[in-house]
């Protein structure tokens, strides 16, 4: 179990100024909130945000998924995981079903997630003016004032210019009507996941010390125009192992002579499919344990 | 009822009085110039006026379109902002400091139209072409970034921009400033007609008198932070009475 | 009849600060009353203040002491004392004026400089464009000058567009600054003729005029102006 380490890492007080950083953000969605981001026993850039979340409301009855890019299984997701396994010894599970805690990097998970659950997500930038304003002093006045004519703008260029908004991830939305939010470097295509989800969303950035939060049941806009709506873009293919139609699509390059695969980003999702029976056109019958 | 009104305001730069207990009325769709030479306080009046410089006595009050009167400096930061982007409009002498420089003509026109929500793209780029054509430019320039532009079109698509949201009162600040003869003759015409035809109030700082007896209805004269002499422009200009006045009117070469 | 314009004790003294404050006294107890479809024409030598009175009515010149009544929408107005928004209201329906020279707005055409008076009134631009284009013609200044700027136009031709400019709007008082002088003879009885037909319209008219056929032609009455001296 726990030798030597408080539950979860983190000592108490930095739990109790974390919860209240989160009560903040909870409290006006959208909103970053700063918080004092603690050394991590790995570098910023990995996730110290998201650990730094987790750690802070985990309890021991809790049951945690940790997923990078959709995957329960790559080194990243493999290490957080074991990480809390020894600190806080929760139990662990790759089923989005039975988790209560998901601590993701750049995805949601493609099954709809219950009012019972908490996402917790891994954010490189918080600001979403980053790129269009190097100012924080000036991003934070936008912010304050609703002064979002920036990012406005950089749409109606997008459009003017490309006939389109050309941005795949990290995609812009309002949040309650109020709040211009990065809801970090997941793919358009999740997007719509975020719009009233029945989960708590809490997000964390280690590196810019910064924590938001979307209540349940929060309206989540992604920035649009009426005459060039939305729309969540997806590889043109279904999964060639479960052969899902609606999940997010990773491309996988088989071989150096073009040969490519196209498999749902999310493993657990796929996974669940090809035992249910559903084959892709690339896929083989799960062969017994 | 009066659109601005402000009365004893006083300004001072360390030892310098750039305002002297200065008060000023706009009546709505009334041109009002503000002239004098370099250092009458014209400018820091024009700054003051528009709240973006606070005095440090007297008082700015603004009527809003539903009659209530507002201290311009006592008003929230937000409530400022909302206004200078809404009903108030300012016109900078210097057009660069007003433009999204790497942003097209178009989308800059199009910035206060969706700060106010407008989301339908057609739309918003319909009326920005239709106010690049009644500034003059090209239609056709409508995709082009402002960097492209010469100087005389950087200030047409500002007044655009600053227009397309029909605000009730513009503050200008030495609009023709800087700009050749020719150019700035088209830009005077330009501001006179649109100014005109949509019953702005405008506040207009020049230093050019003729731009004055073009454009306002009324001027104030300043000379170190005090204002002299006010009335009809044209009364004033042919028959100035206070010596300063005199001294600028008889001062003006005749082409 | 109607008194449309009439004055008061009406003074004038000019102030030259730069000439250390030397005093210029031009008119003094002036009591002028102008009546609806009567003509008076101010006469007297150069110097005598009758520009000075002109401009004075119109509000160009401040007045020193007295009161300026005027007619305006059936209420009797003191432009000397006026708010300057109150004056511009009544420059723009009551009080016309046709000043001497002809000062120009850059780029603006000759129709339109005269077709504005009307589009400012409310009239649609088509009707005020064919309108001035009439009148134009009327005081013979020919369709192919229409378009252009009257900058470049001689000192004859900017005079009957400044006339143009005056008379379109037809305004219940009309102040005529020597509305001939550059004229010849059958541009000279064009706007005798304009002067008669508002006369006949109830238009009370101010004039100055040297030229003593037009003068007799279009005055009911004199008001003579002595050099700094009290009318008669």
């Amino acid at each position: 179990m726990t030798e030597g380490y408080n539950f979860a890492y983190l000592d108490e007080q930095t739990k109790r100024m974390i919860r209240r950083a989160l009560l903040k953000a909870v409290a006006i969605p959208g909103h970053q909130v700063p918080f004092g981001s603690r050394e991590m026993p790995l570098p910023y850039g990995w996730g110290t945000g998201g650990i730094q979340v987790t750690a802070s409301i985990l309890g021991s009855a809790d049951v945690l998924k940790v997923i990078d890019q959709g995957a329960d299984d790559t080194t990243n997701a493999v290490s957080i995981r074991r990480f809390f396994a020894k600190t806080a010894g929760v139990a662990t599970t790759t089923h989005t079903a039975d988790a209560t805690v998901i601590q993701t990097r750049h995805r949601i998970p493609e099954k709809t997630l219950r009012d019972d659950q908490i996402i917790v997500y891994q954010v490189p930038q918080p600001e979403p003016l980053f790129r269009l304003e190097s100012s924080r002093v000036e991003t934070r006045r936008m912010h304050g004032l609703a002064d979002y004519g920036l990012m406005h703008v950089k749409l109606y260029e997008d459009v003017a210019r490309f006939g389109q908004i050309s941005i795949s991830y990290d995609y812009p939305v309002l949040v309650n009507q109020r709040y211009l939010m990065s809801p970090s470097p997941i793919p358009a295509f999740d997007n719509p996941k975020m719009d009233r989800m029945p989960a708590l969303q809490l997000f964390g950035a280690g590196r810019e010390k910064r924590i938001y939060a979307i209540p349940p049941w929060t309206e989540v806009r992604s920035l649009d125009f009426d005459d060039h709506p939305f729309r969540a873009i997806n590889a043109p293919e279904p999964c060639g192992l479960c052969g899902a139609t609606d999940s997010y699509l990773d491309e996988v390059i088989t071989d150096d002579h073009g040969g490519r695969l196209f498999v749902c980003s999310d493993t657990d999702h796929c996974a669940e499919r090809r035992s249910a029976g559903h084959i892709g056109k690339d896929g083989f019958a799960e062969a017994a344990e | 009822m009066t659109l601005l009104r402000a009365r004893g305001l006083s300004l001072r730069f360390k030892t310098i009085r750039a305002l002297d207990d200065v008060a000023v009325d706009l009546w709505p769709g009334e041109v009002l110039a503000i002239v004098g030479e370099s250092g009458s306080g014209k400018t820091t009046l024009l700054n003051v006026l528009s709240g973006r410089i606070a005095p440090d006595a007297g008082t700015v009050w603004y009527t809003d379109p539903e009659g209530e009167e507002h201290d311009v400096h006592a008003m929230p930061a937000p409530a400022l902002r909302t206004l200078h982007r809404s009903d108030w409009g300012f016109v900078h002498q210097d057009p660069r400091q007003n433009l999204r420089m790497n942003v097209s003509a178009g989308g800059n026109v199009g910035e206060r139209l969706m700060a106010r929500g407008a989301r339908h793209y057609g739309n918003i780029r319909a009326e920005a072409i239709d106010w690049l054509t009644q500034v003059e430019i090209d239609a056709n320039r409508v995709d082009d970034l402002p960097r492209t532009f010469s100087g005389g079109m950087l200030q047409r698509l500002q007044i655009a921009r600053t227009l397309v949201t029909h605000p009730r009162l513009v503050f200008m600040d030495e609009p023709t400033g800087g700009l050749d003869v020719s150019v700035q003759a088209r830009l005077l015409d330009l501001i006179r007609t649109l100014v005109a035809r949509l019953g702005i109030a405008a506040v207009l700082v020049t230093h050019d008198i003729a731009v004055a007896r073009l454009l306002a209805h009324r001027i104030a004269v300043m000379q170190r932070g005090r204002v002299v002499e006010t009335g009809l422009t044209d009364q004033v200009l042919d028959d100035p009475q206070h010596a300063y006045t005199q001294l600028l009117v008889s001062s003006v070469l005749q082409a | 009849m109607t008194t449309m314009l009439r004055t008061e004790g009406l003074a004038k003294t000019f102030t030259l600060h730069l000439r250390g404050g030397m005093q210029l006294p031009v008119l003094s107890g002036i009591d002028l009353t102008v009546s609806a479809s009567e003509c008076v024409v101010l006469s007297g030598p150069s110097g005598a203040g009758k520009s000075t009175l002109m401009r004075s009515l119109y509000g160009n010149y401040r007045a020193e002491a007295g009161k300026i009544w005027v007619r305006h929408h059936g209420e009797t107005i003191d432009i000397a004392a006026a708010e300057p928004r109150i004056v511009l209201a009544v420059r723009r329906e009551t009080l016309g004026y046709v000043s001497q020279f002809l000062r120009v707005v850059p780029r603006v055409s000759t129709l339109d400089i005269v077709a504005d008076e009307l589009i400012t009134r409310g009239v649609p631009q088509d009707e005020a464009r064919e309108r001035a284009g009439a009148l134009l013609l009327r005081l013979n200044i020919p369709r192919r000058l229409h378009a252009i700027p009257p900058a470049t136009f001689s000192g004859g031709e900017q005079q009957r567009v400044n006339l143009a400019r005056g008379f379109i709007a037809a305004h219940p008082i009309l102040l005529l600054d020597e509305p001939t002088a550059s004229l010849d003879a059958d541009n000279r009885a064009v706007v005798i003729a304009m002067v008669n037909e508002a006369k006949a319209r109830g238009t009370a008219i101010v004039a100055i005029c040297h030229d003593a056929e037009v003068r007799d032609a279009i005055a009911d009455r004199l008001f003579p102006l002595s050099p700094t001296r009290e009318a008669a």
